[in-house]
């Protein structure tokens, strides 16, 4: 997940769409995020890179709504509903998930394992 | 035209020469682009004399020897001549002209009549107190025991007046100014037209009708010296307390180079705030130095000498501000395109000046902190010594002078300060500093930087006499926006004044316990 400035970022994802919760007054997605690029990126105990500034998801409500879509703890989100979240400070990010006119929040995230995954079915000869 | 003109310094006129040696320079500078002038053809320079004094320049030209035909054959200029003066001598010697005569007739007639009118003020309540005995005493009836005490009241009363007239206006006038000072020639025919009036009562219905009732002719003059003690306390708050305030805020900038201070002023008169601002000036300001400016006139003058203004046109043709209009134009449009290479000059200029400056003052500071070391104070025990190794502080300072005398003077020279430092101020300074116990970095300040008029010697106040410029009169009131001129000889002060804004403060309470802190983790948001 490291990236090299100047290139594109390139990353295995997955899609995962979240429908939000209304409770009360309020939509809840049933997440915590993290990271940023105002933040210090030395504590963030998810990324691979110490120097990555993305927004990594941190807790998950059991039972929520993120919960049922399949997001994990420890996932980088990529994109927001089209909106780019790798380059984004913390704020940004907790608002573009919180907005209030959509109920529906389409993330691209990618983890550890969507690689390997990859990498594994790419080694197994074609048959 | 193959002769050369030949010039020597001094003519077989002179003898020793007492006043300075510039004179011959400047004069050798013109005849030198005077004879260039006479021998080229190609270029017929335009040439604005360098700046100088007109006042110098009356004593040299008169011994030229002026001939007809001076490009061609040998002319001898007079450099120097036993009568030569410099320019400080000459302005010191107009100055002491102009002080002598003048104002003081106007002050003396202002004194007078203060006089006059202060012998008037106190002698009005005796008088009303004694008349009455002198005219009509056998009809008076005898003074009791309270009038007695007024007596008493009175007679302190007028004490305290006298005390207090004498401490607000018998002080030695500070400065002469161009217009009167309107409060007080206010409060003046205030104090007269209140005294002529309690006169004109005390005449008509006292003295005509010869009233018998003494305690009353006391208590009328115990009102008079009542209300003379509260004109005095509106004295005091009109000339006194009215401009402690601040209100206006001056930016007072000195023309020739351009040194701006700001001074806070409250309520005064153009001519008062001209006062005040002068005598915030001695003491901040540096000294003028004139030539530090030589510098950047020599430039200006390179710069007018280089550009050829032909007239085409011919004389009357054209309407004379059409014609000068262009021919600005014209220079200023080759001047920006010309290739100038003045700013590298002056920048390799100034950074060697400064290398030099400070590898002078380098060796000035360890020769006096050397010659410092020759010398210490006598104990007392020491007083067995022969009575001739000891030494009064002037003869320890010329004792030591000599070791550091040329690293100073050379020093000076460099930075331009050596006419503003005699030997014999340099060595009373240094005396100074002995008697005092002062350090040699102490000793050296005085000549490092340049200090306030006031640390110099008295011939370099030689602008005692000042000039107020002002578009609005002097006695009205500094306004938002007041620009006056205040000029000398050498340079004039250009003061603006502005107001100070009116200043709206709120307040805003912080509870103590509210200072919390906590730590800043990775900061994690739930949505």
């Amino acid at each position: 997940m490291a990236f090299i400035p100047g290139q594109p970022v390139t990353a295995v994802v997955q899609r995962i769409e979240i429908q939000k919760l209304r409770q009360g007054d309020n939509l809840i997605l049933g997440f915590s995020i993290g990271g940023g690029i105002d933040q210090d990126p030395g504590q963030n105990p998810f990324s691979e890179d110490k120097t990555d500034k993305g927004i990594y998801v941190t807790r998950i409500t059991p039972g929520g709504p993120a919960d049922a879509a399949g997001l994990m703890m420890g996932d980088k989100i990529m994109q927001v509903n089209g909106w780019d979240m790798t380059m984004v400070t913390h704020d940004q990010a907790r608002r573009t998930l919180t907005k209030k006119k959509e109920d529906v929040v389409r993330l691209l995230v990618t983890r550890k394992s969507l690689e390997e995954a990859v990498k594994q079915s790419m080694s197994y000869p074609r048959q | 035209m193959d002769t050369e003109s030949t010039y020597s310094g001094y003519s077989y006129y002179s003898g020793r020469s007492r006043g300075s040696h510039r004179h011959g320079e400047r004069s050798r500078d013109r005849h030198k682009t005077r004879s260039k002038d006479s021998r080229s053809e190609k270029s017929v320079t335009i040439n604005t004399p360098p700046a100088e004094p007109l006042l110098g320049d009356s004593a040299v030209r008169g011994e030229q020897v002026q001939d007809d035909n001076w490009g061609e054959t040998t002319t001898a200029v007079t450099g120097t001549s036993e009568h030569s003066l410099s320019q400080e001598d000459i302005v010191r010697i107009t100055k002491d002209l102009e002080d002598s005569v003048g104002l003081d007739c106007r002050r003396y007639f202002t004194l007078t009549l203060a006089v006059i009118l202060g012998l008037l003020v106190f002698l009005t309540p005796l008088a009303f107190l004694v008349l009455p005995h002198i005219l009509w005493p056998e009809r008076l009836q005898s003074c009791g025991t309270a009038c007695e005490g007024l007596f008493i009241s009175v007679a302190f009363k007028l004490l305290i007046l006298l005390l207090a007239v004498w401490a607000l206006f018998f002080r030695p006038p500070r400065a002469g100014l161009p217009r009167v000072f309107v409060f007080r020639a206010l409060l003046a025919v205030l104090v007269l037209l209140f005294v002529v009036s309690y006169w004109l009562f005390y005449g008509v219905r006292i003295l005509d009708s010869q009233d018998e009732n003494y305690q009353g002719i006391v208590q009328y003059a115990v009102s008079l010296v009542d209300a003379l003690l509260f004109i005095h306390y509106l004295a005091i708050v009109l000339l006194e307390l009215r401009q402690l305030q601040p209100c206006f805020s001056v930016c007072v900038m000195r023309s020739t180079d351009g040194e701006t201070r700001h001074y806070n002023l409250g309520q005064l008169s153009i001519q008062r705030a001209a006062l005040a601002i002068l005598e915030h000036y001695y003491c901040d300001f540096s000294v003028h130095n004139p030539a530090l400016l030589s510098a950047s006139k020599s430039r200006a003058a390179k710069h007018l000498a280089g550009l050829k203004v032909y007239n085409v046109d011919g004389p009357g043709n054209n309407a004379a501000a059409g014609l000068a209009h262009s021919q600005s134009r014209a220079m200023i449009a080759a001047a920006a395109r010309r290739r100038d290479s003045s700013h590298n000059e002056l920048y390799y200029e100034e950074a060697e000046h400064e290398r030099r400056v400070r590898k002078r003052r380098a060796r000035l500071v360890v020769a006096v902190e050397e010659a410092f070391t020759h010398i210490k104070r006598m104990q007392e025990e020491e007083q067995k010594k022969a009575p001739g190794d000891v030494m009064d502080p002037r003869e320890a300072a010329q004792a030591i002078f000599p070791s550091m005398a040329r690293a100073l003077q050379k020093y000076l020279r460099t930075t331009k300060q050596q006419h503003c430092h005699s030997m014999e101020s340099i060595q009373q300074h240094l005396a100074f500093c002995i008697t005092n116990n002062m350090t040699p970095k102490a000793f050296l300040e005085s000549y490092l930087t340049p200090g306030p008029t006031l640390q110099y010697s008295r011939d370099h106040w030689l602008a005692r006499q000042w000039t107020l410029i002002s578009e609005a009169s002097v006695t009205s009131g500094l306004k938002d926006g007041t620009v006056f001129l205040l000029k000398c000889v050498d340079f004039s002060l250009v003061v603006t004044s502005k107001k100070i804004p009116y200043i709206q403060m709120s307040e805003e309470y912080i509870d103590p316990k509210s200072h919390k802190f906590v730590l800043r983790l990775q900061s994690e948001t739930s949505v």
